[in-house]
């Protein structure tokens, strides 16, 4: 029996690798000195998918939200091996919160039909949040399985899961559909393949093509490249808030309960520090002090 | 005469055993129902657990909602958050707190998403205070504060329009208050109702192992980073802390480079601690990783390089290599326990 999947992946500033280039004046954070990643544990999420696909047959279908460079992260997953990929992208969606972006993307999930299982990452590293996924469960109405591991089996409309937490296992049986949240012991996400890195190279969105007229001038209109994207079936699908039908008012900033009251740097700092030398004498001092403080 | 706002907390358990984290919110939850003239209300899901409500009580509830039944044995989503939904939109809570464990991050979204309700993840921190939004002023509402983008920042969030104001909390962060077994308070029992979908899954079977180390009880915590060099740099650490009868930490740095189980690793990713006694050895000062440590009572830091942003943070500070440092502060100490 085949299994269609569809993964829910989302494009983040690389804050693993946050330089002192990318620490504004006032101590926030300039977005734009961030290299945009694919975020990690939605890799997890892929690979496990493109398991399931090769194991049992069906179709891969990948849906990020963001704003058009995150078709980045979809060709991405076209080169590792996703069949269909769909940018969701609409201004009026900027700003969402957790909740609001889980409305946005149970309608994406309930446009692209039949699906038996959706896979997200256990949570994206910008906002560690991992709210988004079981938000999207409860909207569709699916029963979640949240920090998943491997999927041990999958049979007829059942499936067996291992989750992995800090400090142990746990096997669950649910029906399908179902929602997966995966976690990075799942698996090791293969690397792009290069052939389908030639077949997919122009996989692009409108917003794209003066970049590939660019690079390719060969195409001399926009016209023309995108009638030999279409042709190859390299036209990436985006869609706007109104072809998957979501109502405004629960999408944005508006649409969000959640609001920003404000952001503060860290400010590291101790009231009083004291230096010791690294000698006996120093160690001894210290551990003198430490003792007459009760801190020892 | 207005409804008294009510302030709640889910009760995590596991077979009677309630975690720390909930009792911890229960002593933040009375302090913040006693600035808003509230309530505080813990929420107790499970099979045989109605021995626990007084405990809850102890901790700071004035009522406990205790839903007892066979199919909230073993923490499942659907039966738990059917009944969590079910009493949310009946009795329609101010606050809705919850700890930030696998338990918490997997429940609290659900109830969310079902009840359209603001949710943060993982505070540090939860204060009460104004909001002025294009004109209005929203009064009393939860500072819900937590460090993002890796603990580079920290964000105020609030929820003007929405309740329950939803936040889960990140566990050791909020200091446990004492119980007073003097104090009373109401048991209210919730007959749930469930129907087929909240059976659909099952648990097999739960293998859980103890933790290798405790360090959000520990109070004396001795930390190795990079400089460290190996799995056997850690040796030392291990001993310096077993020395002072405390426990092992590790930077997230060290974790990845596997030096050491990621149990052990402090910080936004891994555990927040908060010692009396925090010595930081060869740690350069990630901000994700003093995001987890910077409540600590005293921190020592011991690193050569004079530029490291531990120093930063740090009431002690020893510039030098630690593998020469380590065995003087242990020889020190040896000298003064005689």
């Amino acid at each position: 029996m085949a299994y269609n999947s569809v993964v829910l992946v989302k494009q983040v500033p690389d804050t693993a690798n946050i330089t002192g280039q990318a620490m504004k004046e006032d101590g926030t954070v300039n977005r734009a000195a961030l290299p945009a990643i694919f975020n990690p544990e939605d890799l997890h999420a892929l690979e496990m998918a493109l398991r399931v696909k090769e194991q049992h047959g069906g179709q891969v279908t990948v849906i990020t939200m963001g704003p058009p460079r995150a078709a980045e992260v979809l060709r991405e997953a076209l080169y590792r091996g996703a069949d269909r990929v769909i940018l969701l992208t609409d201004r009026k969606t900027a700003g969402s919160d957790t909740l609001a972006t889980s409305y946005a993307l149970k309608c994406a999930v309930e446009k692209t039909g039949d699906y038996d299982l959706v896979f997200c990452g256990r949570q994206a590293i910008d906002g560690d949040t991992a709210q988004v996924g079981p938000q999207v469960a409860e909207k569709l109405g699916l029963p979640q399985i949240t920090y998943a591991e491997a999927i041990e089996s999958l049979e007829g409309d059942a499936i067996v899961v291992r989750r992995a937490f800090p400090l142990g296992t746990e096997r669950v049986k649910s029906t399908l559909p179902c929602l997966l949240t995966v976690v990075d012991s799942a698996n090791e996400p293969r690397p792009p393949s290069v052939r389908r890195m030639i077949a997919y190279k122009l996989a692009a969105i409108p917003q794209e093509y003066p970049d590939l007229l660019e690079k390719w001038p060969e195409f001399k209109t926009e016209e023309k490249l995108e009638a030999y994207l279409a042709e190859r079936d390299l036209k990436i699908t985006t869609w706007g808030g109104e072809d998957i039908g979501v109502d405004y008012d629960k999408v944005g900033l508006g649409g969000s309960p959640t609001k920003v009251l404000k952001i503060d740097s860290v400010m590291l700092g101790a009231e009083e520090s004291k230096e010791f030398e690294a000698s006996e004498a120093g160690a001894s001092a210290l551990v003198q002090e430490l003792v007459q403080d009760y801190i020892l | 005469m207005t409804k008294q706002r009510e302030i709640w907390v889910f009760i995590e358990q596991d077979r009677g055993n309630v975690a720390p984290v909930s009792l911890e919110l229960l002593g933040k939850a009375r302090e913040l129902a006693d600035r808003l003239d509230g309530k505080v209300c813990g929420l107790l899901l499970g099979h045989e657990i109605a021995s626990e409500a007084e405990r809850v009580i102890h901790h700071g509830a004035d009522e406990v909602l205790l839903a007892d039944h066979a199919e909230l044995a073993a923490y499942r989503t659907l039966p738990y958050a059917r009944v969590a939904i079910d009493l949310v939109q009946e009795r329609k809570p101010y606050i809705f707190l919850m700890g930030a464990t696998p338990v918490g991050r997997d429940l609290a979204p659900r109830i969310a998403s079902a009840c359209w309700a603001g949710l943060t993840a993982d505070c540090t921190s939860l204060q009460i205070g104004d909001f002025e939004h294009k004109g209005n002023v929203y009064e009393d509402l939860l500072y819900q504060i937590r460090p993002a983008f890796g603990g580079n920042i920290i964000a105020t969030i609030v929820n003007p329009e929405t309740r329950p104001q939803m936040a889960t909390v990140r566990e050791g962060v909020m200091k446990m208050e004492q119980p007073d077994e003097a104090r009373r308070g109401k048991v209210t029992k919730v007959s749930p109702q469930f129907d087929a979908s909240d059976r659909v899954v099952q648990v097999l079977g739960r293998e859980m192992r103890l933790p290798c180390c405790d360090l959000k009880g520990a109070s004396v915590i001795v930390a190795g980073g990079m400089g460290v060099g190996s799995k056997e740099g850690f040796d030392l650490i291990a001993e310096l802390a077993h020395m002072l009868g405390g426990e092992v930490g590790a930077s997230r740095a060290a974790v990845d480079a596997g030096f050491i189980e990621k149990e052990h690793q402090v910080g936004q990713t891994g555990v927040t601690v908060r010692p009396r006694l925090y010595i930081a050895c060869g740690i350069s000062g990630a901000v994700q990783h003093c995001a987890g440590m910077d409540q600590s009572g005293t921190i020592v830091a011991i690193n050569s390089d004079p530029h490291a942003s531990i120093f930063q943070l740090a009431h002690y500070r020893i510039l030098g290599n630690l593998h020469e440092v380590i065995p003087q502060l242990i020889s020190a100490y040896r000298g003064t326990a005689k």
